[in-house]
Order: structure tokens, then C-alpha cells, then sequence
């Protein structure tokens, strides 16, 4: 039986990408499964009484060694912020490539504690910042000085004793540009080195805790259990600097919702399900409703979305239980079908993520390919016609053409950067100033605009001859081809209209980094947590590979 | 050092600033970092042009032909070059295009190696004594090696090379004659087990 793959229509819609969860395609999973073989160590460890100081942790695999450098520094209560306009953070962390000498070490302790107001350079891969919970780190500390372990309740509230506000990579600030090291075998697969700070920085958290505890009270101390390690992750605040990356990167996207999809078709072409394979579909998907009852949030919308995946779960669960039969033909076939017919989107695609638990097969090689080499497709083939476009923009946005953009709220907000930090920002373009400097990201309202160009041009013009006289549409003429070979390159919503949950397009992106609980803090920033649960680097060689849901 | 990465996203954003729409500055982007990469001044020149944009009257040469010069004004390199980029399929079969005053001619040289690319034939530039050679966008050999900004070509010139070996058809034999001596001569009970062999090929 051949399955479609399913439509960009429905799947590109942000509603439904705002509805993704992790799966076994998740980032950090893969990093995991990538470094399991490789050897961990702490190879400095340099911190004074109160945890202040230099740390290196390192992956080595032969010749190939990543190191962490880390940098604690005092911080004022009063200078402790998320925000990205912070200037100072409790720790900063750079991934260098090789084994850092002295001289490295100190030069980096002037630049990576700046930031964005640092200079790195090629050797360093990536750069990050992260801000202490005081509540859970003091706590963590008074607990274990007292030779006591914490409590666990309010660990498992919080789910982090630090947690990031920014991680850079591919050439931001002087860090490596992406060519020097993309041909990699162990980073085939995106931000897989984002993924390896993240996780090196969770482990540098406990180290850090252990050791202030210990010199707090050196002959009553305990160090963290490492249980209650492992059920700690680390904690990020994202704002809106992820939206406009999943637009000005559509290969990319493509590439991760190709692979999704594909996915999802070879599974529900699965004839006969082995009783093995079932068995953990089920048994991951009831393990798991403990990550969606422990979610804590104060978000109204959140809740509401927690609340009716819950419901939607269980009783799909009955379902599994009572009425499914999986030793029918095409079982996840049927299962998805009666999943589309009964179910939210939320619980849809939550389940769409378990489904691919019992498939390694399936989803490993399709691992390696979720990368792009984005600049192959940058070139316009200016030598097809008029006619040609109209018909892609037809086939591929239809959904868009149907958007009156002449209506006010349609066309209410837009997309700039900041002065401040050079962040992205969205703002209503009839209450704020600077609509003028709007960054190319109404892809919808542009591409409306094409279509209305190229429908009063000749169907035989060339593009080129096109493009000399609507050169304030190329941007769009480019995607357009794009979509053409890459369905999933393109968000089919309206990114500036009055209804866009800017999270939706967060959230997208780190269900693909593999990120739980996701906590928004208002439409525009959420907290979420990540490797919570997963093994720590001494258990990385024979780890269960379902940890997620343990 | 600038990575390639912060050398693409602050021309681009530098050259909207300018005043080209975003899929031109996306192109500017894309051809500083290239010239970079080849060791040529690629942001000094555009630092230069866009800072000196609106003192200077540039002409947009819009469709490219054969001959191409400019009445009153030098021709802006962005909008040539793109034009030239765009066009090039149609250009490809012209001897030699001319063009008489491109302003700051670094800027418009990004956009002929990457033709060279499109059509898969090396391309030859001359920015009036400075020659380029294209080879498909992956080299470009030179006889300008300064880091310095050229303001104006008066005269350019691109010739289209057609695809020809650089070797004679002697020199070809004589290193293929060379690389016969890693053959092994056949015994007549390996041609009989040779592919196709023992079969006539009339059934």
C-alpha cells in the first residue's frame, strides 16, 4: 500500500507545526545516540568555595576532541536577567574544537563571559549563556551541605537548576562558519553541537552544586543522587530570534518536516506490526502522560492545550486498549486515520511522535538527511517563464492566495531587528514605528503581491526579463522555486496577520530540538526544559534510548 | 576575524539599508562572502560603494546586450551584475559583451562567476587592465592581486569561453599511451568469460 505523504496545506500550517512534539528525530536524541561511544571527561575543574571560576568537559572520539569551557562568574541579584538585553549571566560557555591550551583558556575568559559583545574565533563552534534558579540552585545546596538530598517536588516544578537564554553557532560573533566543519560524520544532522554544549552545560550544573555544597560544609556534604540528576535537564527562555530562522532557512525546514513525513508514511505502510513494536508504541505512549501531567505552566493557552491533550490521550489510550486490534493489516494506518477523524491536532501529532518509537529503522537514516545545503538552491532559474511561477504559486500556495491583505488585520503586524542585541522583533505596524525597516518575513502577503505581478505580465516572459522590473519581489521569486522541489519549505499561514501566535512558530523548532514542557511566558517567549530524564555522560555508553518517557 | 556568515548578514542588511530591495541585497550577501573567500576586497569595495552611493549618479542597466554603454552615468554593479546573472542563458552564445563605466566593478565580478557556474563555461572578465579568469565559480585566477577599492572600469569586457581542452591532442595520446602500462594483456580464456561473451547477439 502506498501512503501519501501529507499535505503541506495541513501540515505547514502553524497551528498544526505549533502542535509538534519530540520524537526519535529530535536533535537531542540524535546528539545522544551519535556521542554514546565517545569518551567523557572533566579535564579542569577550577571553581573557588562559592563555585566562581573555570571548568573544561570533553567528548573524544580518536583524534576528534569537543571541549566545553565554562566560565562562573559572581552575578548581583539585580543583574540577573533572561532578557536578551542582558550584558551579564551566572555562567558562560563556549564549545571549542580540539583540546584548549592556557593561552586559549585566557583568552576566551575575556571574550565569552561578553557574549554578543565578545570576538571568538574559528576555533570556537559554539557560544552560550545561562542564568542559576536561585530557588532550586540554594536550595539544591542548603540540602546537600546539610548531607541531605533536596526535595524532589519542588526539583521536579522547576526541572532545572540552570538555564540558558541564547545558544550561537554557525559563524555568529567569530564562531566557526558551518564549512569548516559540516562534512563531519559525527554532526551530519542539525545542531547537533548546540546539543553538546546544552548537555555538557547540565552536567557542569551538578558538578557546580556538589562542589559549593561540599565546600560549604566539607564533612557533612552528600553529593546530588544521580537519579535526581538525571531527572534534572537544563532549562532555556526562548523569544522570537527562533521564528525568523524557520523562514530564512526553507531548505532546512523542508528537511526536517520531510523527514518527519516520510516517517509517518513508511509506518502507516507498515502491513503486519510486530508484537514487540506495538507493545512499545503503547508502552512509550503510557510512560509518557507522566511529561504532559508533570507540565507545569501558567499560560491560560498553555493549559488549555495540556488539558485537552490529556483528555484526548487517555481516551485514545481506551481505545488502544479495548477497541484496537493490532493485528489487523496497516495497523498505524488505521490508527492515524481514526487519530485524524476523533483528535486535536495536539494529540495527533503527539502521537505521530510515538508512533515512531518502536521504528529505528525507519527513522535513523532519515536522521542524516535532515541537514541542507542551503546555498545550492539560492539561484533563481531565471530562464523559466512567467506561466511557470504562476502555476508553482497556484499548486503550492493556494491556501495563501485566498488572504485579503487589504484587510487591516491581515496585514496588522511586522517583523524587525532591534537595535538592542540585533534581535527579531513583531510589532503592530499601525501603533509602532519602523514598519518601513520590515524584515522580508511576510512571505504570504509578498507572495500574494507576486502572483498579482506576474498575473498582468505575458505567460512567455522569461523570469529574468520579469525580475528587471519587479526587482522588489525577488525574494519571493526565489522561494517560490524553492517550494517547488521542497513542499515543506514554507509556512502556509500569514506570519503578520492579527491572528499568528509567534510561539506556534517557537515551538516548532524546539519540538525538533527535542524540548519538553514548553511554558509560555506570553505570546512571544516560553520557557521549556531540555534532557530532563536523559542519561548522564557516565551512562551514555548503554543508555535506553526510550528515556524520554522513564 | 569575520566569519563568512557575519560577512553575508551585514552586507545583505547594508545594502537594503542602501536602498536595494531584500532579493537584491540577498545577492550582495552572497557575492561579498564569495569575493572574501577568493581574497578579494569584497567589503572594502561595497563599504566604499554604499557609502558613496548617493554622491555619485548610477545608471541601472536592466537588459544586457552586446554593447552596453552607458549615456550620462557610470552603471550601477549591482543591478548590472544581477541583470547579467539572471540573463545569462540568453547571453551565453554572444562572442563578447562590452560595457563602458561600471562603478566599482569588485561588486558586479561575483555575479559572472557564479554565471560561469550556471552554464558550466569559464568565463574571462577584463576591468580594463585587470583580468579575471572564472573557472564555474569554484576559482578565479588574476592578475590583480591588490586589496585596494577600484571605483570604476571604464572599459569591461566578457568573453564566454567554449568548453576546450588547454592540452594538445599529442599530449593527450602520448599520457594515455602512458596509462595503457597499467593494463594486463588478455589470455583468450579471459576474453571467453568476458562479459557478452560466447552469445551471438543475432538471436
Amino acid at each position: 500500500m502506498d501512503i501519501p505523504l501529507r499535505d503541506p496545506n495541513i501540515v505547514m500550517k502553524l497551528s498544526r507545526l505549533g502542535s509538534f512534539h519530540q520524537s526519535r528525530l529530535s536533535f537531542l536524541r540524535s546528539f545522544l545516540k551519535e556521542f554514546k561511544d565517545w569518551d567523557y571527561k572533566r579535564d579542569l575543574f577550577e571553581l573557588n568555595q562559592n563555585g566562581f571560576g573555570t571548568a573544561v568537559f570533553s567528548f573524544k572520539k580518536k583524534d576528534r576532541v569537543y571541549s566545553l569551557i565554562c566560565f562562573a562568574n559572581e552575578l548581583d541579584e539585580n543583574e540577573r536577567s533572561d532578557r536578551v538585553i542582558a550584558t551579564k549571566w551566572d555562567a558562560a560557555f563556549t564549545l571549542f574544537d580540539g583540546v584548549p591550551t592556557k593561552i586559549d583558556i585566557e583568552r576566551l575568559k575575556n571574550e565569552v563571559p561578553k557574549q554578543e559583545f565578545g570576538r571568538l574565533s574559528y576555533k570556537e563552534l559554539t557560544l552560550s549563556r545561562a542564568n542559576k534558579s536561585v530557588r532550586v540552585f540554594n536550595h539544591v545546596v542548603k540540602s546537600l551541605s546539610n548531607g541531605v538530598q533536596p526535595d524532589k517536588e519542588l526539583l521536579a516544578k522547576v526541572g532545572y537548576l540552570y538555564r540558558t537564554t541564547a545558544v550561537y553557532g554557525s559563524g555568529k560573533f567569530g564562531l566557526a562558519d558551518r564549512f569548516r566543519i559540516k562534512d563531519r560524520e559525527e554532526i551530519y544532522g542539525p545542531f547537533r553541537l548546540e546539543m553538546m554544549l546544552v548537555y555538557l552545560v547540565r552536567q557542569f550544573t551538578f558538578d557546580q552544586v556538589n562542589h559549593v555544597a561540599k565546600n560549604r560544609n566539607p564533612q557533612k556534604a552528600v553529593n546530588l543522587d544521580p537519579e535526581i540528576c538525571k531527572s534534572l535537564g537544563i532549562g532555556n527562555s526562548t523569544g522570537l530570534g527562533m521564528a525568523p530562522f524557520i523562514v530564512n532557512h526553507p531548505t532546512l525546514l523542508n528537511n526536517w518536516i520531510y523527514a518527519r513525513e516520510v516517517s509517518l508514511k513508511k509506518i502507516r505502510e507498515i502491513k503486519n506490526a510486530a508484537i514487540t513494536e506495538s507493545n512499545l508504541f503503547k508502552d512509550c505512549l503510557k510512560k509518557s502522560i507522566k511529561n504532559i501531567t508533570s507540565w507545569n505552566t501558567e499560560s491560560e493557552y498553555q493549559i488549555k492545550k495540556i488539558k485537552s491533550l490529556l483528555k484526548d490521550l487517555n481516551q485514545f489510550i481506551l481505545f488502544l486498549d479495548n477497541e484496537f486490534d493490532f493485528n489487523q493489516e496497516y495497523p498505524f494506518n488505521k490508527l492515524y486515520q481514526h487519530l485524524e477523524e476523533n483528535y486535536q491536532e495536539e494529540c495527533v501529532e503527539y502521537v505521530v511522535s510515538m508512533m515512531m518509537e518502536p521504528y529505528e529503522s525507519i527513522v535513523a537514516p532519515l536522521i542524516k538527511e535532515m541537514s541542507s545545503e542551503e546555498d545550492k538552491y539560492f539561484n533563481i532559474p531565471t530562464e523559466r517563464t512567467v506561466l511557470e511561477l504562476k502555476t508553482i504559486i497556484e499548486n503550492k500556495y493556494s491556501e495563501i492566495l485566498k488572504i485579503n491583505f487589504k484587510k487591516k488585520e491581515n496585514n496588522l503586524n511586522f517583523w524587525f531587528i532591534s537595535k538592542n542585541k540585533e534581535e527579531p522583533r513583531l510589532a503592530n505596524r499601525f501603533d509602532e514605528n519602523g514598519s518601513n525597516l520590515e524584515q522580508p518575513l511576510a512571505v504570504a502577503r509578498d507572495i500574494k503581491k507576486l502572483y498579482e505581478n506576474l498575473s498582468v505580465s505575458k505567460n512567455n516572459l522569461t523570469i529574468a526579463i520579469f525580475l528587471s522590473n519587479n526587482a522588489d519581489l525577488r525574494h519571493v521569486v526565489r522561494r517560490a522555486f524553492i517550494v517547488e522541489k521542497f513542499p515543506y519549505s514554507e509556512i502556509q499561514d500569514n506570519t503578520i496577520g492579527q491572528e499568528i501566535v509567534p510561539i506556534d512558530m517557537l515551538r516548532l523548532k524546539l519540538s525538533f530540538f527535542g524540548a519538553l514542557k514548553f511554558d509560555p511566558r506570553s505570546d512571544k517567549w516560553l520557557r521549556i526544559c531540555m534532557f530532563q530524564g536523559a542519561p548522564l555522560p557516565e551512562q551514555l555508553k548503554n543508555y535506553d534510548e526510550h528515556w524520554v518517557y522513564n | 576575524m569575520k566569519s563568512l556568515s557575519e560577512i553575508d548578514t551585514v552586507s545583505k542588511r547594508s545594502s537594503r539599508a542602501a536602498g536595494y530591495s531584500w532579493g537584491i541585497a540577498e545577492e550582495v550577501g552572497k557575492n561579498i562572502k564569495l569575493l572574501e573567500i577568493f581574497s578579494l576586497p569584497g567589503i572594502k569595495n561595497l563599504n566604499d560603494f554604499l557609502n558613496s552611493k548617493k554622491n555619485i549618479k548610477l545608471e541601472n542597466l536592466n537588459l544586457i546586450t552586446e554593447e552596453n554603454s552607458s549615456n550620462n552615468f557610470q552603471y550601477c554593479p549591482v543591478i548590472a551584475g544581477v541583470n547579467f546573472l539572471d540573463q545569462i542563458k540568453t547571453l551565453e552564445n554572444l562572442n563578447e559583451i562590452k560595457f563602458k563605466n561600471i562603478a566599482y566593478p569588485m561588486l558586479f565580478l561575483p555575479f559572472v562567476s557564479r554565471a560561469s557556474e550556471i552554464i558550466g563555461k569559464r568565463i574571462l572578465l577584463k576591468l580594463d587592465e585587470k583580468e579575471f579568469l572564472m573557472n564555474f565559480n569554484n576559482c578565479i585566477h588574476s592578475n590583480f592581486f591588490k586589496k585596494e577599492i577600484i571605483k570604476i572600469a571604464e572599459s569591461v569586457s566578457i568573453k564566454i569561453l567554449k568548453n576546450e581542452d588547454s592540452f594538445t591532442e599529442n599530449e593527450w595520446k602520448e599520457l594515455y599511451k602512458l596509462s595503457e602500462e597499467t593494463f594486463v594483456e588478455e589470455s583468450e580464456s579471459l576474453k571467453n568469460s568476458g562479459a557478452g561473451a560466447g552469445l551471438t547477439d543475432n538471436d
